[in-house]
């Protein structure tokens, strides 16, 4: 066990060690600065631009960028609709799959379109690989794409003085694509492939096993697939076990690649943030708080899955390898309680291990990750969010010493504070709110002796399935307490409109902000100035996010994973 | 000004979909079946006359005496509908499903239930799990030899030469169920 706990401090090293040099490179190609690798990368991007028609010259304020990402993205949505409904006619459905039923390829067009990828359907038997190629795959680039779009833009205006504009959205969006995103997902790719993720445009094979029984093997394009589902904080699975499928994570190796992944760009962003900024302290600062954040999560879930299932030495059940339910053995509990922490606080949401049996405290770390949902982040959005902090540290600081707040040489006041608030208060809102209407619909529609209705398990463990469904959409994440019947149309509907609503909110909030700020002149520093990129602003920042997580959420913690962990059986 | 918007929106969208939603599988693909044509389709283990007996990924139901049993699966093996049990671990049954195997598990190998690993009483995350540990194969090596009528000390050779170690100790050490019966096959042929 102590060289798994090895393992993970070594996976978080090189994540960190190959996030430095990549932020740098996405640094450099959003400033529009040459790179060692335009020659090859360079001409697929003008002629993608030329091709669709992009004015890469113009500029576009943070009204005309919202809106360039809003009306692509809508395209992209009525497309996934489409294609989900009508697979069933289109070709390239060797496995003769049936078109989508609306309220489901409702919710998955929406999932998709939002980066969240949380997953209704199961892939073996709910997707043609039409979908899984032209929709899943390609939504899982542009998606990925707009979110480091949008932090691009938000660090822009930070950066700007007196700026109009905060750079072209579709310039951005082909950037990010193009030049971060497709030759990196290339390379892990390769590396699935070697490990043994397939990829093929035939079908499911037919076997007979060697005691004589039939089984069928689900294939498909995965290698490609896993890739930048793991690289673009998407998360969605090619097969309803996502990682913890052997196709999808073959060995210890695919599984280190892929957990270095899930880490790598919202590490990253953060490094490109002191870059565009011209302030590496700031940088380090806004960092090493998310790594604050993100350790005590990981320490809290690594411990409790090593330290097994409370109740299990009672029934003389050993528990030396940790709780093994829903995990696998090529990976053992601390692998997957690292990636079940990492994949939560950064809103990737593929999981390795089943998050519905980990232990309560375990469960309730993932669950922190969602909630916070401001550490390292989706690929941009987590910088977005953190933003979002750091403007309400900056007034409360500024509170406190008595003089108008600032933050990188700019004034932050009342229109700031009301975006800032906005963005804030809307992701508590959905969550809340969501889970509360579920349970209500829960217990008014339970049938007499179907006590559990759509839920898997009873008790405070069942009030979770239903809390993690409404925290994972509104945190754009995508991983579930799977046990949770969520094919149906109120899960459907519901938590369809809650992806859309929390991803936008919190993407047109700050760039309005970040509008907001750029237009304004940057204030010299002063000796009264707040150094942002202070220990001192750190703690700060740290403690503002710590406390309003713990305001809005302690209070269904308790009735869930809490009330489970001390309600479960324990001793020997 | 909206519908210039939406007219780049949609052929943006229309080219980037071609590139990522096609052109960027057919490379990988094509890298693929020259690289790695084996991992390919899916690293499929076939019989002399070409009949394909599972993927070497892929667990597969063995209930037999005479073979390694796999951990417990939600979905009995279907590689074509994945998924874990999903018990919570306050789910009072749960509880009684691993009570149920641990005590046919003591049973069926005679063996004391605290050497019996957490694993062999676990559905596994995609109920595919082709690994059990080295020491869920050695607790079974006893009941298995006494089947096929194989020194036990044969029998236990095998297993640890097919114990695989992870690189770098990222991960846990596993022994591959399919192919370890596969040997156990190939050995009985050798000794009759």
């Amino acid at each position: 066990m102590s060289g798994d706990y090895g393992a993970v401090a070594l996976l978080i090293v090189v994540a960190i060690g190959l996030s430095i040099p990549v932020g740098r490179y996405i640094a450099l190609v959003f400033m529009g600065r040459p790179t060692w690798f335009d020659r090859v990368v360079g001409p697929l991007e003008g002629f993608i631009l030329r091709l669709s028609g992009v004015d890469a010259t113009r500029g576009q304020d943070w009204r005309q960028y919202a809106t360039s990402l809003l009306v692509s993205n809508a395209v992209m949505w009525l497309a996934a609709l489409a294609i989900f409904t009508a697979q069933g006619h289109l070709p390239f459905n060797p496995d003769a799959i049936a078109g989508m039923e609306p309220t489901l390829a409702f919710n998955t067009a929406s999932s998709f379109t939002t980066n969240t990828n949380l997953q209704h359907y199961s892939g073996e038997t709910g997707l043609s690989l039409l979908s899984q190629m032209v929709v899943v795959t390609f939504l899982q680039f542009m998606t990925a794409a707009t979110g480091m779009a949008a932090a691009m833009a938000v660090m822009r205006g930070l950066a700007g003085d007196r700026l109009t504009t905060l750079g072209n959205f579709h310039v951005d969006l082909v950037r990010a694509a193009v030049r971060v995103l497709l030759p990196m997902s290339l390379v892990i790719a390769l590396v699935l492939l070697g490990q043994g993720t397939p990829m093929t445009f035939d079908g499911a094979v037919s076997a007979s096993t060697l005691e004589g029984g039939e089984q069928r093997i689900a294939r498909g394009v995965v290698a490609s697939m896993v890739a930048i589902k793991q690289l673009g904080t998407n998360g969605g699975g090619y097969f309803g076990a996502n990682s913890a499928h052997p196709f999808e994570n073959p060995t210890a190796l695919s599984n280190a690649v892929e957990s270095i992944s899930i880490l790598l760009l919202p590490m990253a962003t953060i490094w490109a943030l002191g870059h565009v900024v011209r302030r590496r302290r700031v940088a380090v600062m806004v960092f090493a708080v998310m790594l604050a954040l993100y350790l005590p999560l990981l320490a809290v879930a690594v411990t409790q899955e090593a330290g097994g299932h409370p109740a299990m030495p009672q029934l003389g059940v050993d528990q030396s390898a940790g709780a093994m339910e829903g995990k696998e053995v090529r990976m053992g509990s601390v692998l997957t309680a690292f990636w079940a922490v990492s994949t939560t606080a950064t809103s990737n949401g593929s999981v390795n291990g089943m998050l519905d049996s980990l232990t309560p405290l375990g469960g309730l770390a993932a669950m922190a990750g969602l909630w916070l949902n401001c550490i390292f982040g989706g690929v941009g959005v987590g910088f977005v969010n953190m933003f979002v902090f750091i403007v309400i540290a900056v007034f409360v600081a500024g509170m406190m010493i008595g003089r108008t707040p600032e933050f990188l040489g700019k004034r932050v006041e009342a229109k700031e504070m009301k975006l800032a608030s906005l963005a804030l208060l809307w992701h508590p809102l959905a969550i809340l709110v969501g889970t509360a209407i579920a349970s209500w619909t829960w217990s008014a529609t339970a049938q007499p002796g179907d006590t559990l209705a759509w839920l898997r398990n009873p008790g405070p463990h069942g009030f979770s399935e239903m809390l993690y469904e409404f925290s994972s959409a509104a945190a754009n994440n995508g991983s579930g307490f799977e046990g949770l019947g969520d094919n149906t149309p109120f899960w459907n509907i519901t938590t369809g409109v809650v992806m859309v609503l929390s991803r936008y909110v919190p993407i047109v909030a700050p760039l309005a902000l970040a509008g907001s700020l750029a237009a304004k002149p940057t204030v010299p520093d002063s000796a009264g100035t707040l150094q942002a990129g202070s220990l001192t602003f750190g703690v700060m920042l740290w403690a503002v996010v710590v406390v309003l997580g713990l305001l809005m959420f302690l209070p269904v913690a308790v009735l869930g994973p809490i009330a489970e962990f001390l309600a479960l059986p324990t001793g020997s | 000004m909206m519908r210039a918007q939406l007219r780049l929106a949609v052929r943006l969208a229309l080219v980037t979909m071609l590139l990522f939603g096609g052109a960027y599988h057919l490379v990988v693909w094509a890298a693929a079946v020259i690289i790695f044509p084996r991992q390919a389709e899916g690293s499929l283990l076939r019989r002399v006359d070409g009949t394909v007996i599972g993927s070497r990924l892929i667990g597969q139901s063995f209930s037999r005496q005479g073979y390694f049993h796999p951990r417990p699966s939600a979905v009995a093996f279907d590689a074509a509908s994945s998924a874990g049990s999903n018990y919570g671990p306050s789910h009072p049954d749960h509880r009684r499903a691993v009570e149920a195997r641990l005590a046919a598990f003591v049973s069926l190998e005679g063996v004391d239930p605290r050497d019996v690993p957490s694993e062999m009483l676990t559905a596994s995350g995609a109920g595919l799990d082709p690994h059990i540990s080295p020491a869920g194969a050695l607790v079974q090596t006893a009941r298995v030899a006494s089947a096929r009528g194989l020194p036990l000390e044969r029998v236990r050779q095998l297993v640890r030469i097919h114990i695989e170690h992870p690189l770098f100790g990222v991960g846990r050490p596993v022994v591959n169920v399919l192919e370890l019966n596969l040997a156990l096959d190939a050995a009985d042929a050798r000794e009759p």
